[in-house]
């Protein structure tokens, strides 16, 4: 008889070994085994996490390395005998994940990523076959109940999005999945790509039939070779199924999808400077109005939305708007897809509730940092989000609370340091990267970003201190005001956090002594 | 190669993405991917096939890290220097690599064996520090697996 083993094919477990670990199964056992390469269950330092199918559900074991393989089959791997150092019990008893709510990754690493049967036998399609049921004007409200914000970070609600899209008149139409992945401490999409390509696709079928769209694009980041080959081939399957193209599912709905690739431009994950990318140019920040929804992918209407907005709609569609309202707190609806990284002893995918507090993720799931040495600060929502302290950790996750505090949540990314960090370094990254990475279009991103770096300089050689945290506050300021896209207006926000939470690193007890 | 052989292959390159709406990003990839570097002499050629300006091309061309003027080494190595790879150890793996290869961040080493390069974030935050080598991303890089990797063990 055959067993079913699984080893994950996602660019993190391939980044530790999975691809030899696959290998030596394969050679080992050939004949004896069903090998799945499936996505990451989000455990990634257990990674390569290889899993087995028995009579007892599956069960886990991990980290295993290719050296591992020979004694594990000799314990009875493939016989269900939970033996061995690296058995990690039944997956569905690990903690870290009983006490997660899967909602958008509750397929990803459960499934094969390119099974059409696989998606369809875990309630693949349901979603979409639900939402062509309904006028385009149904779906958009259901949407809009969901209290569906945008995943990518700026909260925007999807549904008012959507329906700005289908209200405008145009016979051209598209829906643009930004998958411009850029910041430090995020991995999700790149994970859901990998590991459940086709929700995305049932996401973005999903609001071309809710906003008349026919066309759409995949922008995701040349950085990203795993997720790229993945979606290219989910389409290609997708298409000749008739998931895609003409006709979609017998419907009368045609759209055609595509993946653009980026070509190693931070900015680009603005919406509007990769509308400019995927129609060939300069990655150069638009002004808005207009809005892309009126005119956006080459003068037409066009949704933009972040991956994992797109793959939460499929389980709106399918289970209602109320299931996914009932989740969370305030006005943060739903689950979020947290990513622990940076210096964490259990990096991750966290996906919960809103609500949670910070302390929760990087204490409880995360076990606090890699090095064992005590966390000093997290960074949260990216290289654009604020620095916290350990003082904040009873933050809850929520749009309203993080910015309260003058933070975000933005896509869910935590970053954890440990006491060795140099706040003052990470405050100067900051600008150095928005000097580095600024479009240039508008001036105080392009020039405030450098005049940062040396403001920051200044202050860490202990030249004219105080007045020059007085220059770096107006100078954040004016960014903030008078920037263009996120990319200036949010590069203050580690800055002045750096600041406030942790002044000793600007020299601020040195001066106290003097 | 003659001027002729590139003007065809670059014709080639255009033609292989005509029907793709904005299709200069996908022909310059082509490119790139094809020759290991935009050859100056491929721009004009482009932007006449495009109907777009030379300027319009260079533009593009330059405004991307992935797109570079001149070939590079044999090999690609690409370190992540991004936050999440900062917070274990990727600068004292940034410094170990420059003084181990002898040349900064997007240069290429004298026997031109190995280009060296900075990229923030190839999505393994978890598993730091991250590095590519050739199009194959690597975990959890120290010094030592870094000397590895590049075959300076």
């Amino acid at each position: 008889m055959t067993v079913t083993v699984y080893v994950p094919r996602d660019a993190a477990a391939r980044s530790v070994g999975a691809d030899e670990v696959a290998a030596a199964l394969a050679d080992a056992a050939g004949d004896r085994i069903r090998l799945v390469r499936n996505g990451s269950r989000g455990l990634l330092w257990l990674e390569p996490l290889v899993e087995v199918d028995t009579a007892d559900g599956r069960v886990a074991y991990g980290p295993v390395s290719a050296a591992d393989v020979p004694a594990l089959l000799a314990d009875g791997l493939l016989d269900g005998e939970q033996s061995g150092g690296r058995c990690l019990g039944r997956t569905d008893d690990l903690p870290w994940l009983r006490d997660q709510t899967r909602v958008t990754f509750a397929r990803v690493g459960v499934i094969d990523p390119l099974s059409q049967a696989d998606y369809q036998a875990h309630g693949g399609l349901a979603g979409l076959r639900a939402a062509l049921a309904m006028t385009p004007a149904d779906v958009v409200r259901q949407v809009t109940d969901s209290g569906l914000r945008g995943r990518g970070g700026a909260g925007f609600p999807t549904g008012i999005k959507w329906n700005t899209v289908l209200g405008a008149e145009s016979d051209l139409k598209f829906v643009c999945c930004n998958a411009d992945e850029g910041d430090s401490g995020t991995f999700a999409d790149r994970m859901l790509m990998e590991g459940d390509p086709f929700t995305l696709i049932e996401g973005m079928v999903i609001a071309a039939h809710a906003v008349g769209a026919t066309e759409g694009y995949v922008y995701i980041r040349s950085e990203y070779p795993d997720a790229i080959a993945t979606m290219r081939e989910a389409i290609g399957i997708a298409t000749a199924g008739g998931w895609l193209g003409e006709r979609v599912l017998g419907s009368d709905l045609c759209f055609d999808l595509h993946v653009r690739v980026g070509a190693g431009a931070y900015i680009c994950g603005e919406e509007t400077s990769m509308l400019e990318s995927i129609e060939g140019r300069r990655g150069m920040v638009r002004a808005k109005p207009p809005i892309p929804a009126l005119e956006g992918l080459f003068g037409r209407p066009t949704v933009v939305n972040n991956v994992l907005s797109l793959a939460s709609v499929p389980m709106i569609m399918a289970d209602g708007a109320e299931a996914f309202q009932e989740l969370g707190i305030g006005r943060s609806r739903g689950t979020q897809v947290f990513q622990l990284a940076g210096n964490v002893a259990r990096g991750g995918i966290v996906e919960t509730a809103f609500g949670v507090t910070l302390g929760e993720l990087v204490n409880g799931f995360g076990g606090g940092t890699a090095s064992g040495r005590p966390v000093r600060a997290v960074q949260v929502g990216g290289p654009l989000g604020a620095y916290l302290p350990v003082d904040r950790f009873d933050l809850p996750m929520d749009y309203e609370a993080f910015a309260a505090a003058g933070a975000m949540v933005g896509h869910g990314g935590v970053v954890v340091f440990d006491d060795t960090v140099d706040m003052a370094a990470m405050a100067r990254f900051a600008f150095a990267f928005c000097a580095e990475e600024s479009c240039g279009k508008c001036t105080p991103c392009r020039v405030g970003a450098t005049r940062g770096v040396e403001v920051i300089d200044r202050i860490t050689a202990g030249i004219d201190r105080r007045k020059n945290l007085l220059l770096l506050d107006d100078l954040c300021e004016l960014m903030v005001d008078g920037s263009l896209c996120a990319m200036g207006g949010l590069t203050p926000m580690p800055v002045r956090s750096a600041v406030r939470h942790f002044p000793a690193d600007f020299g601020a007890e040195r001066e106290t002594q003097a | 190669m003659t001027t002729e052989t590139l003007e065809q292959r670059v014709r080639a390159a255009v033609e292989a993405h005509r029907g793709e709406r904005g299709a200069l990003l996908p022909i310059l990839h082509h490119l790139q991917a094809e020759f290991g570097y935009i050859d100056e002499a491929a721009m004009p050629i482009v932007a006449n096939e495009l109907n777009l300006s030379r300027a319009e091309v260079y533009g593009v061309v330059t405004f991307y890290h992935d797109f570079t003027l001149a070939p590079g080494g044999a090999r690609t190595v690409r370190i992540c220097r991004a936050e999440a790879c900062q917070a274990v150890g990727a600068e004292r793996l940034a410094e170990h690599a420059r003084q181990r290869l002898g040349v900064g961040f997007g240069e290429t080493t004298a026997d031109r064996t190995v280009t060296l390069e900075q990229v923030f974030c190839f999505g393994n935050c978890a598993l730091g520090p991250a590095v590519q080598v050739d199009g194959r991303l690597h975990g959890r890089v120290d010094p030592a697996a870094f000397d590895r990797l590049v075959g300076r063990a």
